[in-house]
């Protein structure tokens, strides 16, 4: 496994050297992933713990949080709540962004400068501030906090995301085949449709996945914004003041589940983008 | 360009409708929250003033200033503690693992967690640590502690521990970035050399490894020290950071003008980490081009 180990193996004592070595390289990295995953094995294991109470060892195997689950109004409309959300913000911030992106790439105007600051700013700043200058903004305009003043503080918070993704890869994309598309005498929304979306699709749909997913997941912005109706993770944050059971635990594995199927999605889809490069 | 009326409506169609929002969500707001940082709080409610009284109040509070320095601190703390299992493992992956599909499972395995919910990994935490928790039953259960240990949950301690984890990947990215980018052949020479491998580390890979690690450092202290949820699940009375007096300042103490002064602090904190680094990236780029 390691390439010092064949030149180490030479004599008797190297070699017992390098199998230490070996060992302990293996015992560290097993103990990294442990750290990683017990937690989320915890998560998923006690879900169907038989007890209300998280103790070890488990007492017996149940699906009773789950049926719970399946009957809990509040979580279910948190649950629908979040994913529209989700969708609005992800779509709005996509909207925005690939034209802020493009303007980043393409144009030189006054302010450009400033404007790129503002835009990825939000890489950098907690949450926290975005949500409390958009509450702010909001309570001065005389708007009622709502899902909908959530979909924007996300939209605007998650804009960094798309801008730095989408523009990495018009980074990529050479000048000239837009050039090229305005030669031919295409119009501006012509080369966009035809020749510069299509260049930048996976790209667009990565960002549109990692929106999605920080939109969804997403507490700073939400807890600031949101009105009478909760999100799911906001609705998860007020269970857990009242305390832990078990029917949290349904949730995230849940969750977990959502997350395994859209990592491999996401797996997929780097996969066909580096097949397109070779052809 | 055949056509330069057509030519401008597009860029105006495609440069106003990110400029207008940018205006209308970031800028405004920014600059609210920065007049807001000079208003004084008149008790039940605020009202409009040119004062430095905030400000003030946050470098004489002690209060105050307690809760800055400690949130620097466990910034500081989690960063570190990310980047000592972040390395070797990144490290790992790059030299010492020959399987290119293994090298990417191992990679996934650890971005993985990053798709699933923050406040989920955070509160399976609290499970683990809490009295009644699985670490304490468990430890009870093979006979090394006698009745339920207070230790585990609610300090600075399950607070670092916790943030490391939930923010690793974030230290992972960008070192395994930089070490996939040193050039086989360099470690070879010094190796060739007759360089002891102890010193290739120290002389050839660290010092080329550093924009990653600065860069992981970086995110892993912004992420940390705006943080209001682990605090809030596992923290104990001695661990709220700034963004949860900064959230207490905006609900029930109701004084918006302190939490905006408090806000603009951290903010200054956060962009100046973030132009240091960004500085020491660049001079690392013009060192090694």
């Amino acid at each position: 496994m390691t390439t010092n180990f064949a030149k180490s193996s030479r004599s008797g004592h190297g070699k017992w050297l390098g199998g230490i070595e070996r060992l302990s390289w293996l015992l560290g990295i097993l103990a990294i992933l442990g750290f990683l995953y017990l937690p989320i094995a915890v998560l998923v294991a006690y879900s169907f713990n038989d007890s209300r109470s998280l103790t070890w060892p488990m007492s017996g195997l149940t699906l009773d949080w789950y049926q719970k689950l399946s009957q809990n109004d509040q979580l279910i409309q948190a649950f629908y709540n979040s994913v529209y959300v989700a969708v609005s913000a992800t779509s709005l911030t996509l909207i925005i962004g690939i034209p802020a992106a493009i303007a980043l790439d393409r144009f030189d105007f006054p302010g450009k400068g400033l404007f790129r600051k503002l835009i990825l700013l939000p890489i950098a700043l907690p949450g926290i501030i975005t949500g409390i200058s958009m509450l702010i903004l909001f309570r001065s305009l005389g708007f009622n906090l709502s899902l909908q003043a959530v979909i924007v503080g996300h939209a605007t918070a998650l804009l960094s995301v798309v801008v730095t993704l989408v523009y990495a890869r018009l980074q990529r994309l050479p000048a000239s085949l837009a050039e090229a598309s305005a030669d031919l005498g295409a119009s501006g929304l012509q080369t966009f449709f035809l020749v510069t979306l299509p260049n930048i699709r996976t790209a667009v749909i990565g960002a549109g996945m990692l929106a999605f997913t920080l939109s969804f997941d997403e507490i700073p912005v939400t807890f600031f914004l949101t009105g009478r109706d909760n999100t799911l993770p906001m609705y998860i944050w007020s269970t857990l003041r009242r305390g832990l059971t078990p029917e949290i635990n349904a949730i995230g594995t849940l969750i977990v589940a959502m997350s395994i199927v859209l990592i491999f999605a996401s797996v997929l889809l780097l996969r066909d983008k580096t097949k397109s490069k070779n052809v | 360009m055949s056509a330069p009326s057509s030519g401008r409506l597009w860029r105006v169609a495609v440069l106003s409708p990110p400029l207008i929002w940018t205006f209308v969500f970031m800028f405004i707001p920014y600059s609210i929250l920065f007049v807001y940082s000079f208003w004084e709080q008149v008790y039940p409610t605020f009202q409009p003033a040119f004062q430095f009284g905030n400000y003030l109040q946050i470098i004489t509070d002690p209060q105050y200033f307690n809760v800055l320095s400690r949130t620097l601190k466990i910034a500081l703390f989690v960063s570190l503690g990310a980047m000592l299992v972040a390395f070797p493992y990144a490290y790992f992956l790059v030299f010492k693992v020959k399987s290119a599909a293994l090298r990417q499972v191992l990679y996934m395995a650890v971005v993985a967690p990053l798709w699933v919910s923050y406040l989920l990994r955070a509160y399976t935490w609290k499970t683990i640590l809490g009295t009644t928790g699985i670490l304490n039953s468990f430890l009870m259960s093979i006979g090394v502690l006698s009745e339920p240990s207070s230790v585990f949950l609610y300090n600075q301690t399950a607070m670092i521990v916790t943030l490391i984890y939930v923010f690793i990947p974030f230290m992972v990215m960008p070192i395994y970035a930089v070490l996939e980018k040193i050039p086989k052949s360099l470690t070879e020479a010094s190796n060739d050399l007759g360089v002891g491998r102890l010193r290739t580390f120290f002389l050839v890979t660290l010092p080329l490894s550093i924009p990653g690690i600065v860069a992981g450092f970086t995110m892993t202290f912004c992420l940390t020290f705006g943080d209001f949820i682990a605090p809030f699940l596992v923290g104990g009375p001695d661990g709220l950071m700034v963004a949860n007096v900064i959230a207490s300042q905006f609900g029930a103490a109701l004084n918006w003008p302190l939490g905006a002064a408090l806000a603009l602090v951290m903010m200054l904190i956060v962009l100046t980490i973030v132009t240091i680094s960004d500085r020491f990236e660049q001079l690392g780029k013009g060192k090694f081009a």
